[in-house]
């Protein structure tokens, strides 16, 4: 198991008002898994992920990441982990090749392995030509990409990513997204990452885990959360009603066709009909009652 | 053995940019002579008081830049990042006094170079002695400015407020630039509660020969306890986590 959690919870005291940023998350994650954390802003992901990656201390509940417990033995926890935090990683002073050094040697390498890791990891994000430069003059995409690199140096083989495409072009997230899952198919590493983009846990996780107000609200493949707390729609609009009518059905796509046939058995002339998929937007908003980008 | 391999990772990552860029450097290490020279001139023939004086100066600004680093790395991720290694948490705070502390050192030769074509006398075991002082005290105070640092986040505000109401009283009450004998009573009692003074004081005997004295030792012992506090606090600091 990459991950347990067991009643995870951790609370701050802001100006006298407690507040509850993660409370009780009961997780468990398999070697392997890509599993997204997805939630609005300020749901508890970050903090979260701090205390799996032994940033912030828990307030009450345990957890077990890479076999370490993160409070007993967060040395352990952090030798076979990587960390990709929502910031970039590296120093603005420093030069990346350097840095990706430094990297290696907090991980206990001699010089001369930490310089032909910080080689093979620049080569494996295509950063090779850049090595020399200083994060300033790097693009979002390409510092992003340091930022990953800096998480592989030491081959772990579990890699925590928060937020990793955040604020980038659709481009950039494209081509970041290329390189986590090529990572995942030649490294074969647990990723667990967090995001609040719908479409990328959509389309990338093989499991999606929504958290809101620091619980767990949702957890499952995106095809079984959508199937059995969205459902898929049909709408149509008929001649001479104002109204659309909306009908939930199990399959939107054999469904169609059938209720096409029946409505113009029942004489209705049907003027438009669409057969919507739920998004995960849905899924979220079914559980909440709100939507995840508000 | 683990303690030291982290204390020069950090080291070395600190001192690497600085390397790469020798005219930064030269800039930098510059700066003081010019001071010596610019000010020290304004005084006469009085080197040997002014001298060691300057060092202390130096010992305070340094600390202060030394925060200030830090604050931009904690707005940043990249203490963030080497937070989650093993890398040990009092050396990720020695390893970069230490960078401080060498620059302070190479700055102190060159001064005390200069100062001695410039008629200042130099008493070699009296300044060796006085420099590891220094280096202490400069260890002592890093460590406090960077825990003022991480307390700060996430504004950095308190940093400022903090290191500027304290600065000028701490530099004007010890005696740094001007003799504080010939102030008067209240001013003299706010100088001897002032910590810097005793440091100040112990270098000036110091670098006048002496090193069995009084002073020396009140000096020696403020800038001890400086590095004690500064490194336990700072490693509660760090162990605690960055939030």
């Amino acid at each position: 198991m990459a991950v347990t959690t067991a009643g995870l919870a951790r609370h701050f005291r802001l100006k006298k008002t407690l507040v509850e940023a993660v409370r009780g998350v009961d997780l468990d994650i398999g070697d392997g898994e890509l599993v997204a954390l997805l939630g609005p802003n300020g749901a508890g992901k970050s903090t979260l992920f701090r205390m799996l990656t032994t940033l912030l201390p828990p307030t009450s509940g345990s957890a077990t990441v890479a076999g370490c417990d993160i409070v007993d033995n967060p040395d352990g926890v952090r030798a076979r982990i990587g960390y990709v935090g929502q910031n970039n990683s590296a120093g603005e002073n420093f030069r990346v090749r350097d840095e990706l050094i430094t990297q290696g040697r907090s991980h206990g390498m001699t010089r001369a392995d930490a310089t032909r890791r910080a080689d093979a990891v620049l080569e494996l994000l295509d950063l090779t030509d850049l090595a020399k430069r200083t994060p300033g003059t790097l693009s979002g995409g390409q510092r992003r990409r340091v930022d990953i690199a800096m998480g592989l140096v030491h081959r772990p083989r579990l890699l925590f990513l928060d937020e990793p495409s955040t604020g980038l072009d659709p481009h950039s997230r494209a081509d970041i997204w290329d390189h986590i899952l090529r990572l995942r198919a030649e490294l074969a590493m647990t990723l667990v990452l967090s995001t609040h983009y719908l479409e990328e846990a959509d389309r990338m996780a093989e499991r999606v885990v929504i958290i809101d107000h620091g619980r767990i609200i949702a957890d499952g493949t995106a095809a079984r959360l959508k199937r059995d707390l969205a459902g898929d729609r049909l709408v149509f609009t008929v001649r001479g009603k104002a109204e659309a009518v909306h009908v939930k059905v199990p399959d939107a796509a054999t469904a169609l066709p059938r209720y096409l046939r029946k409505l113009a058995g029942e004489g209705a002339e049907v003027v438009t009909a669409q057969a919507i998929r739920p998004t995960l937007d849905d899924v979220f908003l079914a559980l909440t009652g709100r939507s995840i980008q508000a | 053995m683990k303690f030291v391999r982290d204390t020069m990772t950090v080291f070395s990552r600190e001192a690497t940019p600085a390397l790469r860029d020798p005219v930064g450097l030269v800039f930098a290490m510059g700066q003081p002579l010019l001071f010596l020279v610019l000010f020290g001139s304004l005084l006469g023939d009085s080197w040997q008081w002014f001298v060691p004086g300057i060092l202390v100066m130096m010992c305070l600004f340094g600390p202060m830049g030394a925060g200030h680093s830090l604050l931009i790395e904690l707005t940043g991720g990249s203490l963030e990042r080497m937070l989650v290694t093993p890398l040990d948490r009092t050396a990720m705070l020695v390893g970069r006094t230490l960078k401080e502390s060498i620059t302070l050192l190479v700055q102190a030769v060159l001064i005390v170079a200069l100062a001695t074509t410039l008629g200042f006398e130099v008493h070699v075991a009296g300044v060796l002695v006085g420099l590891a002082v220094l280096i202490v005290f400069g260890i002592g105070l890093s460590s406090l400015s960077f825990v003022l640092a991480i307390k700060s986040q996430p504004s950095g505000s308190l940093f400022w407020i903090v290191t500027q109401t304290l600065m000028f009283p701490l530099i004007l009450l010890s005696g740094v630039l001007l003799p504080m004998e010939h102030g008067p009573a209240w001013l003299r009692a706010a100088g001897s509660v002032n910590p810097i003074s005793y440091i100040v004081d112990a270098q000036r005997v110091l670098f006048s020969g002496q090193i069995w004295n009084a002073d020396v030792l009140y000096g020696t012992l403020t800038a001890c306890a400086f590095a004690v506090v500064g490194l336990a606090v700072g490693t509660r600091v760090m162990r605690r986590g960055v939030a």
